[in-house]
């Protein structure tokens, strides 16, 4: 085993937290049973992961051994990574084909081959039918780097796929989504009105009516669960200027004005959605901003009609 | 009436009044534990607003104080706050009012110049506090002068009016501020 491959699983390991080491090792499947418990994971850090890797050594480990712990690592750290989601689209007349999960490993394999030779391709099947693809790139002249890999998962029995790194900017991004797996057994959150937490009897609250209906108009927007963790939506405006005061310089221009505007957020949508409670905001907020979920969309242009 | 007045309702038995209106409720809400929180002589009662006009159909004690809270980082906060203020009779205006104004520390953030607040308050002739009152220590602070204001403007302490408080109050502003 050469010493950038011993490298590379050294500082794969060591980035895995104690708490997941086991789990993440089973998962791998690579080092057998016996191996692992000729091991004392009791020990300092960096001692165990030199044991490891030359556990790894032992066995001849290869960058596709490799690549494939890389991969289980990000499948349990997916929310570390940015994703970005794209929508195929069928052409009209297209059939729907059916879909073999080798076939299509395959002929992803010689596509990538055809336009590089230097390239690493992992495949590892996951949840849902999903199939998680790791890709390392090189260059004509120089082998894979294995430390800065691009993902992508796709959920085969749907059109869409989440790439994690986007150094080719494609033209239909849709949402740079958490793909958090939507388990319909994830109890309803219990709501607590705030109103409830304080109940001195000398605090009233005179609109209490009103805190009460932008409550509602905010669940009826947003629902009960987590929304989906977006970063930030971007609008361009190409409107022309309105103004209340006649006379206005700004109004009496004929061209459009161009303005950007980006939200950005860790979290956008749970951002808007306390937008109204926190009393930041009327509530229902202007369909601009609750209309990203249901368009799939965080791209706007908005023109004069 | 859609309009507050002052003097409207007889006063209840040793209690005052403060009725705080803004749009961030949950600061309202500290602040209302805060001032809460003092030792009071009087009993207080604390009433929280968004805006006015208040709902009509409630009954309610007599307001002594009201404070309208501006959060300079947000212009919505102003714009509710100088709407409200036409609901206010201006007899309310003579020691009964004041603003409070939050938000100053964290310069970044602040969408309202200060001027337009100190501005706000001259034009209303009311006092004019400001107080970051997402810091405890600060907000405890500000309750505990509120707290002996709303004393004052309930008349539980002899000697002193509301109307006192706020010529003391004017007199210790820089005298280039006033009235251009």
């Amino acid at each position: 085993m050469d010493e950038t491959l011993a490298e590379f699983i050294k500082r794969t390991i060591l980035k895995i937290p104690m708490t997941e080491m086991m789990t993440v090792l089973k998962a791998w499947d690579f080092l057998s049973e016996k191996q692992l418990q000729t091991v004392n994971f009791r020990q300092r850090k960096e001692s165990l992961v030199h044991d490891l890797v030359l556990l790894c050594e032992e066995k001849c480990a290869s960058v596709h051994d490799a690549a494939l712990l890389d991969i289980i690592y990000t499948q349990f750290h997916r929310h570390q990574k940015v994703w970005d989601v794209f929508q195929m689209s069928k052409e009209p007349g297209e059939d729907i084909d059916l879909f073999d999960m080798e076939q299509f490993k395959s002929s992803f394999v010689k596509i990538l081959r055809r336009a590089l030779k230097n390239v690493t391709v992992s495949f590892r099947d996951a949840e849902e039918n999903s199939v998680w693809i790791r890709i390392a790139w090189g260059t004509q002249y120089r082998k894979p780097n294995q430390y800065k890999p691009v993902y992508v998962v796709y959920y085969s029995q749907t059109p869409y796929v989440f790439t994690s790194s986007c150094q080719l900017k494609s033209n239909i991004p849709l949402l740079g989504q958490n793909f958090e797996t939507h388990n319909t057994t994830v109890p309803l959150q219990e709501r607590t009105l705030e109103l409830d937490i304080h109940m001195d009897s000398r605090i009233i609250h005179e609109n209490r009516i009103e805190k009460e209906r932008v409550q509602r108009v905010t669940q009826e927007t947003f629902g009960d669960y987590p929304q989906p963790r977006l970063e930030f939506a971007q609008y361009k405006l190409e409107t022309k200027f309105k103004s209340d005061f006649n006379g206005d310089i700004l109004a009496e221009r004929k061209e459009p004005l161009r303005c950007l505007i980006k939200f950005s957020s860790p979290h956008l949508l749970e951002a808007l959605k306390a937008l109204a409670p926190a009393g930041i905001a009327d509530a229902p907020l202007s369909p601009l901003l609750t209309c990203i979920p249901n368009k799939g969309m965080n791209y706007f242009k908005i023109r004069d009609k | 009436m859609s309009v507050l007045r002052p003097l409207d309702k007889q006063p209840g038995l040793n209690t005052a009044t403060i009725l705080l209106v803004g749009t961030e409720d949950a600061l309202l809400q500290q602040l209302a534990d805060s001032m809460l929180k003092e030792d009071c002589a009087s009993e207080l009662k604390v009433h929280l607003a968004r805006s006015l006009p208040l709902p009509s159909n409630v009954n309610r004690p007599r307001i002594d104080l009201i404070v309208f809270v501006v959060n300079l980082h947000s212009k919505y906060s102003l714009r509710n706050v100088e709407e409200s203020l036409r609901h206010v009779d201006t007899t309310f205006f003579l020691g009964k009012v004041g603003f409070l104004i939050t938000g100053a520390g964290r310069e970044g953030h602040c969408s309202i110049h200060r001027n337009t607040v100190v501005r706000l308050a001259r034009t209303y002739r009311s006092p004019l506090l400001f107080c970051d009152l997402e810091v405890e220590g600060f907000r405890a602070t500000v309750a505990q002068r509120l707290v002996r204001m709303l004393q004052i403007c309930a008349g539980h302490v002899p000697g002193v009016s509301a109307l006192n408080l706020l010529s003391l109050l004017r007199s210790s502003e820089n005298p280039a501020l006033e009235d251009v």
